[in-house]
């Protein structure tokens, strides 16, 4: 049971939590809602609540609590820029299907 | 898979619910546009990974070219080429004329406000930030995918008037930008360092770009920043600095007169040289023309020397402000550098130097007020709803009303914080006087005359009524973007009047000062000329009651009395005319009273007689 990070998405996370000058690490989990049934919740994280596993790779602690990780376990983060746009990506090998969008899928 | 930003602990957005705010620095030579994105501010980035736009427009006869390619055909079509164009934002004609010169542009101002005549036919000033904000905008939307942008920051010079802020907002609607607020620059890259949350106290802003110059006093106050004051120039920037190195390279290679294409090139090497000194202490600048080549040597000390004339003008500047500001020079906290031009160690060395202080230049100083405004931007979108940072400007100047005698009443004095609303109650001046003209005011002056009009209007439809019996409650109200409405309602009947101020011509900086200035030098006379003008209504008052009671009641008064009486009005409006001491027309006043109280009380007799008249005491 794992949820990893790529060495770039390390870089940024780390990157950002010290921009943010406060957190203990990066949550990782999945939400109900969008429009095909969960999204992804990508938040710092400032305390550690019971129930959660933590990860802790390349210096970067990932958390995700127990329900989020059975749909998201497996999954490898990265920071990748696309066009203009830069950001981090999942992929899950959960995933079945997803919206249009993207911004929410389906496992 | 759409790419996810780390959001804030328990304020992960919903899908399609992501609160994109921009933050926009729409700068005289270049513009930038920033955003929040996990946490950290940042510029966002062209095709070519620019951050940097130039603020220029070129119209052609079929399309719209705005930045770098625009600014390439500035040389072969200026007239069309729309090049600082915020200068013109709210002025007039003769006043760019008169402030810049002859310029390449064909105005026209039939329409009643300034547009340039281009390939594309008439082009206002508000069109063409319009057509740069769009570019940005663009950009914006182009790296978030489908986010939707709610809403933008846009950042104006601290001097900006009431006109020059509002044709900056219509440019951003016009662009299709909801406008969350408009920031002044100085307060953006204060914002940007964090200050708005540190110490309390006064922060001094130099901000040296390609071609103006500012320097801002500002002072933090619970969380609000006050302007104490503005400097600067509006034509001395970095593009100065590579005319002294052009003139140096001419005089080193002995080259006295250049075409065109030979100065375009000793532009772009002073530019690359400057720019190299900033990381080096020796440039060889390489010169290749008419089959030669010249090397010109240009060491740090060398650049220093050239450029000292220009680097005293900007801290001349930077002492005036201070002072304007009142305050002193150990007082400031924090030195702020924004633009380009302060990446050169001269600059930054003679900063230091001035205000004994190391000033704060870690953050890109072409980037900073974009990211200020940024900041700023997403706390208003709602991203942080817990945040204490809730930013207020202040207006630079107070607003007020004409009264009576060509006096302005100061309903809301300058350095109050906006948002406000500001309420007061006047009356009529006149027997049954049924409209009232309201004239709407910016100064610090006492009088009319001195102080700048914004709009003027009319409340008609008061019921008529004795002067000084109507309640007639007029409301300044002005937003978070400074931008005044004001308000007249009759309070008996509730007729209303209002009107929004967008007024026609705009201020320059430095006639921001020197009407703040003047009101400080002039503070004695205002006050004395007030007064006069205060007895003089009085005075005028006073006669026109009498004229009018003697018409009526006239017969009371004996010859002799009424002789009396008519010389003390006439010696009273004499006075009125010509006194220059305001006691000399209150102690005609006075004479006009004491002659006139015998015929005051007489009329009053004959009134309660007459009302008396068949009526039984036990009716009284």
């Amino acid at each position: 049971m794992a949820v990893t990070l790529t060495d770039a998405a390390a870089g940024r996370v780390q990157a950002f939590l010290k921009n943010r000058g406060k957190g203990v690490g990066l949550r990782v989990g999945v939400k109900t809602t969008g429009c095909s049934g969960l999204a992804y919740v990508l938040e710092f994280v400032d305390e550690i609540a019971e129930g959660d596993e933590v990860f802790e790779q390349k210096d970067v602690k990932v958390i995700v609590d127990a329900k989020s990780l059975v749909y998201i376990d497996g999954t490898e983060l990265d920071y990748t820029r696309e066009g203009l746009n830069e950001g981090f990506k999942f992929i899950n090998p959960n995933q079945k299907d997803e919206c249009g969008c993207g911004e929410s899928f389906t496992v | 898979m759409a790419l996810l930003q780390i959001a804030e602990p328990g304020q992960s957005a919903a899908p399609h619910q992501h609160k994109l705010a921009i933050g926009i620095d729409l700068g005289t030579t270049n513009s930038l546009v920033a955003t929040v994105q996990s946490g950290e501010a940042k510029t966002l980035v062209d095709h070519d990974g620019k951050a940097m736009l130039p603020s220029v427009v070129h119209y052609q006869e079929n399309s719209i070219v705005v930045g770098q390619a625009a600014l390439d055909n500035a040389i072969n079509d200026p007239s069309n080429t729309l090049v600082s164009v915020k200068r013109f934002l709210g002025k007039t004609a003769q006043e760019i004329t008169a402030s810049y010169g002859q310029l390449p542009y064909i105005f026209d101002e039939t329409s009643g406000s300034l547009k340039v005549q281009t390939v594309q036919g008439l082009v206002s000033p508000v069109q063409t930030s319009s057509d740069i904000l769009g570019v940005l905008k663009a950009r914006a939307i182009e790296s978030f995918g489908q986010e939707e942008i709610v809403g933008a920051v846009i950042t104006v010079p601290a001097y900006f008037d009431d006109a020059q802020r509002q044709s900056t907002k219509d440019a951003a609607q016009l662009a299709g930008l909801n406008v969350l607020r408009l920031l002044n620059e100085p307060t953006a890259a204060a914002v940007a360092y964090g200050l708005d949350s540190g110490q309390e106290g006064v922060i001094a802003v130099y901000d040296l770009g390609g071609g103006t110059f500012d320097i801002s006093i500002l002072r933090l106050n619970k969380g609000v920043f006050e302007v104490l004051s503005t400097g600067g120039d509006s034509s001395l920037g970095g593009d100065d600095f590579d005319a002294i190195l052009v003139s140096h390279f001419k005089e080193q290679t002995g080259i006295e007169t250049l075409n065109n294409k030979e100065h375009r090139l000793f532009i772009n090497k002073a530019k690359a040289c400057k720019e190299a000194l900033s990381s080096y202490e020796k440039v060889n600048v390489g010169l290749q023309l008419r089959d030669q080549e010249f090397v010109v040597t240009v060491t740090r000390e060398c650049f220093a020397n050239l450029v000292s004339d220009l680097v005293k003008k900007t801290l001349r500047a930077c002492r005036r402000a201070v002072k304007d500001a009142q305050i002193e020079l150990e007082e400031i906290l924090e030195v702020v550098m924004v633009g380009g031009s302060t990446r050169m160690p001269v600059v930054r060395e003679a900063v230091e130097g001035f205000f004994a202080k190391k000033p704060l230049t870690s953050i890109d100083p072409d980037r900073v007020v974009a990211i200020g405004a940024a900041i700023q931007a997403d706390v208003l979108a709602g991203n942080k709803p817990d945040s204490d940072m809730l930013l207020l400007d202040v207006l630079p100047l107070s607003l007020g009303l004409e009264t009576m005698g060509g006096l302005v009443e100061k309903i809301i004095p300058r350095n109050t914080t906006i948002p406000v609303a500001r309420a007061q109650e006047f009356t009529t001046f006149k027997d049954g006087q049924t409209a009232m003209s309201l004239h709407v005011l910016q100064g610090e002056r006492e009088l009319v005359d001195d102080c700048r009009s914004l709009a003027k209007f009319s409340l008609k439809g008061i019921p008529p009524m004795a002067a000084g019996a109507a309640h007639i409650r007029v409301t300044f109200k002005v937003d978070a973007d400074g931008l005044l409405s004001v308000t007249a309602m009759e309070k008996s009947t509730g007729v209303q009047a209002e009107i929004q101020v967008k007024p026609s011509f705009g201020l320059s900086d430095d006639q921001v000062a020197s009407m703040l200035k003047e009101s400080i030098s002039n503070a004695r006379d205002d006050m004395e000329q007030r007064m006069l003008k205060e007895q003089q209504v009085e005075a005028l008052r006073v006669l026109e009651a009498l004229e009018a009671s003697l018409s009526t009641g006239g017969h009371l008064l004996s010859q002799q009395e009424l002789i009396a009486l008519r010389a003390a009005m006439t010696e009273l409006a004499l006075k009125r005319e010509q006194a220059s001491d305001p006691d000399d027309i209150k102690t005609a006043i006075e004479m006009v009273d004491k002659a006139s109280s015998e015929f005051a009380s007489r009329r009053m007799d004959e009134s309660i007689k007459k009302a008396l008249t068949g009526h039984s005491i036990d009716e009284v």
